[in-house]
């Protein structure tokens, strides 16, 4: 499963590490949501970047107290069809300011990457090497969003207003 | 009418030109059919019993003469001639290729038409009323917040992959015309005391296997926070809704098991933390979308004058059409005109090509340019001087499209069915050719009076059978096609679920029981003008029952 | 009528073929002996009993790129002639049941 960051194949620094294997030194994990809650302090208080892979059905709410502490958050989609965890990242990034890497796993197709870049993921373990690799053209497709999302794009709504005035202003020079 | 800018004309060309590149993957092999549905889906491209189903989008029901003129267009070189309009205000066209499809929907983005949002687990088609602009007893026009949310939900990058499909209808009249309703959710316009509008919101409407009214969850919303609250209802409902089985997946099983109340707090709880954002909307933002709306230019008319009453003297079938089928306009010396897609033997919302051009002239030189779309499947002429109504009714009566049956028991409200629906038990257009056929003498209909007929050919419900005044339902029983017969269902602003009268009926059967149930209005009814439906309400289903079932 | 698509047992009852929607066109097919789609129901080849039925269905669903949605579905067969096997198939195989919109002047 390649993994895709700033628009290309690019290698794992993340070591996911088993529920009851012990923890490596220095190098950055990835951990389970089960084993965070449970040894919290001690992955926190560990010399090394800390993940979390969070399932799709619990509320992120519940990892908020130690968001400053994540370096990365890695969100499930069971299948491409099972939508939820666009609802989490959106809510980890928008209402949470969650500042860290976040991390699309599972079901991850080409065809869904516009909308997960929208909704504020910025890594992917992507499925299909092939897709992996038509990464950077896929997600050129859409130069026109109606609605604003994590990604901080301008909607259309704001740039029509922004054409508008900018056409207003250069009229009453 | 909207009036699409760059802005939504780029979003379109370049869903295209995603599209075209899909299908040329699912062609040459790339991508297999379990990646490809849902990619097509999102284009509103199904599979059906013998050909694609192309599904394009209608939003709120509103057509410029351009754009059915393309309707036209594509019916002549993609499809076998005709179309066929739904019960969610959009066109279907049942024999498209696959490999022809990019083209198509060229065609018909370069008049600012799409299948986006018209299938797939997303918000679907927001629905209006037909008569919005026009009709007297609006607040104001409903388009305009239809427009806001459908640009908002449009690839919706949070909203794509939601549990199911979700349906949304905006009403701002005292009449409910949109069946509000028996959708997920629904907006209705209201004045409170301070004389300021707003929205109440109601959620978990819908039919189907298990069928729901919506319940109100939030009685008056300021209309700054439609999007933000929307946006709240809609991520509740990807989060919680439940995914495990495909019967249970829409809001309606969540607003149920939870309760509404427990249901509205969760999104408040949702909403109390966007609601001051990005969504917030301003009077600049209503304004803009206002802007983009052209109105006709109405000339200054007087009500009734000589062209409309001599005509309406003279000729006696003019004058017939006239009061089935023509209604008040909000300005004088206007009216709104339905024209009829029921004719006697013909299936129930479908237009050939030659019909669709035509109306497209119509509206182009007797109603500023525009058409629309009804959930019962007719369509209507929402801006016609008073002075042409003859002159339209003429041109109409040319095409077949006169039949003053409008809201009578012949002007059916039926889904494709098994004879062209992948999901479909049993068949519905032959049900409904029949019934108009023993109907086909209009004084009776019009004795009968206003009497709603709808039909499914399955559970699925597209039919909205649940709210006719009569429902009929297709199903299978060893092989046959049987159906269920339910009566007093209304989708108006006092919606209500039909409640059964007896045993499912084989297929031969049906006709003769919807006249056994018009037989039984007649002999029950205290007096000519109280309706079918007051009847069933006053009387009550059993001695309908008896009459029916008691030779069956 | 109802749905055949989530067939996820195959039971055969009696004579069976293949039939699926072509995937360029959706047009419908059948599946022939020599692992060819046919487009008319007598290029079906026919079997009668489910092991068979399975391994055809198999094959069907190999060939994602010529079919779509492949399944299994009854004929009845007289006299050497073989018909569709319930009302849904009838349709599929003969278009809808009622005249479809005809230009004016046709």
């Amino acid at each position: 499963m390649p993994l895709v960051e700033n628009g290309k194949v690019a290698e794992d620094r993340y070591v996911k590490v088993d529920d009851d294997a012990s923890l490596p030194e220095r190098v950055p994990i990835i951990v389970s949501a089960k084993r965070f809650l449970a040894e919290a302090d001690t992955l926190i208080g560990r010399d090394g970047s800390l993940g979390v892979a969070w399932p799709n059905d619990r509320r992120v709410n519940e990892i908020k107290p130690w968001l400053g502490h994540l370096a990365l958050i890695a969100l499930h989609f069971p299948k491409f069809r099972d939508g939820r965890a666009y609802s989490q990242a959106r809510q980890l990034r928008e209402t949470l300011k969650f500042g860290g890497t976040l991390r699309a796993t599972g079901d991850v197709l080409r065809d869904q990457f516009g909308f997960l870049l929208r909704a504020g993921f910025d890594s992917f373990e992507v499925k299909k090497p092939a897709d992996a690799a038509a990464f950077a053209k896929s997600v050129e497709r859409f130069t026109v969003v109606y609605q604003p999302s994590a990604d901080g794009r301008i909607p259309a709504l704001r740039r029509r207003r922004q054409s508008l005035s900018a056409a207003k202003a250069s009229e009453t020079v | 009418m909207y009036v699409y800018d760059a802005f939504d004309r780029t979003l379109v060309t370049e869903r295209v030109a995603e599209f075209r590149d899909q299908v040329a993957r699912r062609l040459s092999g790339e991508l297999g059919e379990e990646e490809f549905k849902p990619l097509r889906l999102m284009n509103g491209v199904y599979l059906q019993l013998h050909a694609y189903m192309l599904r394009t989008a209608i939003p709120y029901g509103t057509l410029s003469s351009e754009q059915m003129r393309m309707l036209a267009y594509v019916a002549r070189k993609y499809d076998r001639g005709y179309g066929h309009f739904t019960t969610r205000q959009n066109i279907q066209y049942h024999w498209i290729k696959l490999a022809e499809l990019p083209d198509a929907m060229a065609d018909l983005a370069s008049v600012g038409m799409h299948g986006m949002q018209t299938s797939g687990n997303c918000v679907r088609n927001i629905t209006t009323d037909q008569w919005a602009g026009a009709a007297p007893d609006e607040i104001e026009d409903p388009r305009v917040w239809a427009e806001l949310i459908r640009q908002h939900v449009t690839l919706h990058p949070e909203f794509s992959f939601m549990p199911r499909k979700f349906k949304i209808a905006v009403g701002t009249a005292r009449r409910d015309r949109a069946a509000l309703r028996i959708h997920d959710m629904a907006l209705q316009m209201h004045r409170n005391a301070d004389g300021e509008t707003g929205f109440e919101v109601m959620v978990g409407g819908g039919l189907g296997r298990t069928p729901f009214l919506a319940q109100t969850i939030k009685p008056f919303l300021a209309k700054r926070d439609v999007l933000s609250y929307v946006e709240a209802v809609l991520r509740t409902y990807n989060q919680f809704g439940r995914r495990d089985n495909i019967y249970k997946a829409r809001i309606k099983i969540l607003v149920h098991e939870l309760g509404p109340e427990a249901f509205a707090k969760e999104v408040d709880a949702e909403w109390a933390t966007i609601k001051e954002g990005a969504l917030a909307l301003d009077d600049e933002a209503v304004t803009d979308i206002v802007g983009r709306f052209s109105y006709p230019h109405y000339e200054t008319l007087a009500d009734n004058p000589t062209e409309l009453t001599q005509a309406r003297k003279a000729d006696r079938e003019f004058a017939v059409w006239l009061d089935n089928s023509v209604a008040n306009h909000k300005v004088a010396g206007y009216a709104i005109v339905t024209l009829s897609l029921k004719p006697e033997g013909g299936t129930p919302g479908d237009a050939t090509a030659e019909q669709m051009q035509t109306i497209a002239d119509l509206a182009d030189h007797y109603s500023f340019g525009e058409i629309r779309v009804g959930h019962e499947q007719n369509l209507v002429l929402p801006h016609v001087a008073q002075r042409d109504l003859f002159a339209v009714w003429q041109a109409l009566r040319d095409i077949g499209i006169a039949v003053p049956n409008v809201n009578l028991i012949s002007d059916i409200i039926s889904c494709p069915g098994l004879d062209y629906c992948n999901l479909a038990n049993a068949r519905s257009i032959p049900i409904a050719q029949e019934i108009t056929r023993r109907f086909h003498d209009l004084d009776r209909q019009r004795n009968l009076g206003r009497l709603h007929v709808n039909i499914s050919g399955c559970i699925n419900a597209c039919g909205h059978h649940h709210v006719g005044h009569i429902g009929i339902l297709g199903v299978e029983k060893n092989g046959q096609e049987f159906y269920q017969i339910t009566i007093g269902g209304k989708a108006d602003e006092n919606a209500t679920l039909g409640s059964l009268i007896g045993p499912a009926v084989p297929y031969a059967q049906v006709a003769d029981v919807v006249e056994d149930i018009a037989t039984a209005y007649l002999a029950l009814r205290e007096r000519p003008e109280e309706l079918f439906i007051d009847t069933v309400k006053r009387a009550g289903v059993e001695p309908f029952r008896e009459r029916v079932y008691a030779t069956r | 009528m109802t749905s055949p698509l989530e067939q996820k047992k195959i039971k055969v009852t009696g004579p069976v073929i293949v039939t699926a929607n072509r995937a360029a066109d959706g047009a419908v097919i059948y599946r022939a002996a020599d692992g060819s789609w046919a487009t008319t129901l007598d290029g079906a080849v026919i079997v009668t009993n489910a092991e068979a039925a399975r391994t055809l269905m198999a094959e069907a669903a190999n060939d994602d790129l010529g079919a779509v949605g492949p399944y299994v579905a009854p004929v009845t067969v007289t006299g050497g002639h073989v018909r569709p096997g319930n009302l849904r198939e009838l349709i599929r195989q003969g278009g809808p049941t009622i005249a479809l919109p005809l230009p004016l002047g046709c």
